[in-house]
């Protein structure tokens, strides 16, 4: 059984926290892994900075634009996820991506270094199931899983050819937009939730625009499997740049506060 | 691999949410091609109020300076003063068409901005536009000229504060508001079917110089030379010549010399990579990040070209030179005194390579110069320049 699949087996639903390699810096940015992990996150999305994040609303581009700036390489996010795996070792990672980065690389030579740095999947934002060819062979020979996404706007048609190629878990975009804090989600979650949950037997994980306690117990009762919570991490982080002690309190504070959210759901 | 494709170049690299709108054009766009009330209503909005025909001006002071045949087609003429208008009223009746109440564009020189704004005022769309900062203020009377035809400027502060980061804000909003929203593309960039579009609309320009050249000529140019940002102008004017035996010449903003590392020439130094949503050549680093560009043109003055140029780089069928701030400065300088037409900085770009491209010809080669558009906007700022600098 792999990592992922191990979590929703045991933690269900569970939490997963987003966090932008190298924000605020190199070094920095391991510290604030530790610390998600330390307070509860269930597994950890880690992203590669890039210079041009047009799915991220200002929040995380201004995290992206910090790693850049700190001088953050998809090497040192690779050694991020390394030193994660070491501190973590069950601990499902899922490298978050825009596809520019894979291509520059190579799909082979990216999954590889994916693999042997520990990560257990790879979301790649803007890579449509149609453009997907280009990739699935490499991820497969080197065993990541390929997390798909679903938006609200995806067809049926499209939902089913998505969810043929998808593996790991499913990302469900909760609403029409980029990502970023929202007073509240879309009122038609459980409906999307259960669309997609009629197609497949993969764990789904619901993301975008989640921030509150209530909106994590919102995403559980309408039957996801997992809460990915981004923006509103990230914008301790820059709240508190200056005072690196009062980040960590922040984000662990904020963490617990989420995981509060969740009313533990009797097991069948 | 996907629809939309040029040769390996193109595609669709775009977020999931995007996919239902990019299909929604697609199918809008397969219609109308066929619709005969599109087509005369877009005849009608180019001819009575765009002014289409542009002329094939003959200029013979700059043919004597050049020693060939020059002929310069006119889209400095067209309402708005660019060639953009061509595109975007084509794109805003598509999105009466679509049922879509509002518009969006990004603007570089603010020339697609303004095309923008006017399709929107007169087809009844409310139309906001986002520019980079650093554009508004070296492009700020097409900020005056956009709010007064209606329009709201959003500036936008991320990244280089240029085009690029234009384009990001646009596909945020567009992301948000697509059922509602229709993202006005100003350059054969982008995902498909984009450049497809935009190429389709824009080549009203080559089919007009193609055939204004005949009867004037009775012969085919020799030569077409066209500025290239995202390339729109320069495949509108190459497109209807692909299948003739003419050279085919598009500019790229050499900036401070390709040597160094200020200027926008995707295609003569850049790499293949994916950026804003198709595979295409890129200025990029060694991970793959997209690198700050820099051009005295702001519509040239971006780090990617739409994926047909990609395309037609690869196979040889079109050339693709640069020419530097300096040189496009002083054939601004040259069109202006010679001529008694002011043409944009990047249209100059075209001009400065018409003096290199004509030394290959003799006295009865013709070379076409595509003048995409006029200076106006640009006369502000070359103003501040020392006098006689560049
Ligand atoms: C007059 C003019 N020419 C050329 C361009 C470059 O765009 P493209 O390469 O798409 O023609 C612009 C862009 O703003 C422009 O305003």
């Amino acid at each position: 059984m792999s990592r992922i699949e191990g979590l929703f087996a045991r933690e269900n639903p569970s939490i997963i926290g987003f966090t932008v390699a190298g924000d605020p810096g190199i070094e920095a940015s391991f510290r604030v892994a530790k610390t998600m992990i330390d307070a509860g996150v269930d597994l950890l999305e880690i992203a590669i900075p890039y210079s041009d994040p047009v799915a991220d609303g200002p929040v995380i581009e201004r995290a992206h634009a910090r790693a850049l700036r700190a001088g953050t390489t998809p090497d040192d996010a690779f050694a991020l996820v390394r030193q994660v795996r070491n501190y973590a070792p069950a601990l499902p990672l899922v490298l978050f991506t825009y596809y520019n980065i894979i291509h520059r690389r190579g799909p082979d030579r990216f999954f590889a270094e994916a693999a042997a740095a520990g990560a257990d999947g790879v979301l790649i934002v803007d890579l449509p199931v149609e453009e997907s060819g280009e990739v699935a062979p490499s991820a497969a020979r080197h065993g990541i899983d390929r997390i798909a996404l679903i938006a609200p706007t995806t067809s049926p048609e499209r939902q089913h050819a998505i969810l043929r190629e998808a593996s790991g878990f499913v990302y469900l975009i909760s609403l029409e937009g980029v990502t970023g804090e929202r007073d509240r989600l879309p009122p038609n979650l459980a409906g999307l939730v259960g669309a997609v949950r009629e197609k497949t037997d993969l764990p789904l994980a619901v993301g975008f625009g989640v921030s509150r306690p209530e909106h994590v117990r919102t995403v559980a009762e309408a039957g996801a499997n997992g809460v990915i919570v981004g923006s509103a991490l990230v914008r301790l982080i820059e709240e508190h740049i200056d005072d690196e002690a009062a980040m960590h309190e922040a984000l662990r504070t904020a963490i617990i506060a989420l995981r509060g959210g969740l009313v533990p759901r009797s097991r069948t | 691999m996907t629809a939309g494709r040029y040769g390996v170049y193109g595609g669709q690299y775009v977020p999931e949410t995007l996919m239902s709108a990019l299909i929604e054009l697609e199918e809008t766009y397969g219609r109308v091609l066929t619709d005969p009330e599109f087509s005369r209503r877009l005849g009608w909005y180019l001819h009575e109020y765009a002014g289409r025909e542009t002329p094939l001006t003959y200029c013979e002071n700059l043919s004597r300076d050049l020693g060939c045949r020059v002929y310069l087609k006119r889209e400095d003429l067209l309402h708005g003063g660019a060639h953009k208008l061509n595109n975007t009223l084509g794109q805003a009746l598509m999105a009466k068409f679509m049922g879509k109440r509002r518009l969006i564009a990004e603007t570089g020189a603010g020339q697609h901005g303004v095309a923008t704004a006017i399709a929107g005022a007169t087809l009844g769309l409310p139309v906001e536009v986002y520019m980079g900062e650093v554009d508004t203020r070296r492009q700020a009377l097409n900020v005056f000229r956009m709010e007064l035809l209606g329009a709201r400027v959003i500036p936008v502060a991320s990244g280089s504060r240029t085009l690029k980061d234009a384009i990001n804000a646009a596909m945020r909003d567009w992301v948000a508001n697509l059922r509602e929203t229709h993202y006005l593309l100003g350059s054969c960039v982008g995902p498909h079917p984009f450049p497809r579009i935009v190429r389709d609309f824009q080549s009203v320009i080559g089919e007009e110089a193609r055939r204004q050249v005949l009867e004037r000529e009775g012969r085919l140019p020799d030569t077409v030379v066209a500025c290239v940002g995202g390339g729109s102008n320069a495949i509108g004017i190459f497109y209807p010549f692909v299948n003739d035996d003419v050279a085919l010449v598009g500019v790229e903003a050499g900036g401070e010399g390709l040597d160094t590392a200020r200027h926008g020439a995707s295609l003569s130094r850049g790499s293949v990579g994916v950026f804003q949503g198709a595979l295409s050549y890129l200025l990029q680093d060694d991970d793959g990040q997209a690198l700050e560009t820099h051009s005295i043109a702001a519509g040239l003055d971006h780090p990617s070209v739409g994926p047909e140029h990609a395309m037609l780089k690869d196979s040889g069928r079109v050339r693709y030179e640069a020419v530097t701030d300096a040189e496009a400065l002083a054939a601004f300088r040259h069109l202006s005194r010679t001529e008694g037409i002011i043409p944009a900085l990047e249209s100059a770009h075209a001009v400065a390579y018409a003096f290199r491209e004509a030394e290959n010809l003799d006295r009865d080669g013709i070379l076409i110069i595509n003048l995409s558009g006029r200076g106006d906007k640009d006369v502000a700022d070359v103003a501040k320049l020392p006098r006689g600098a560049p």
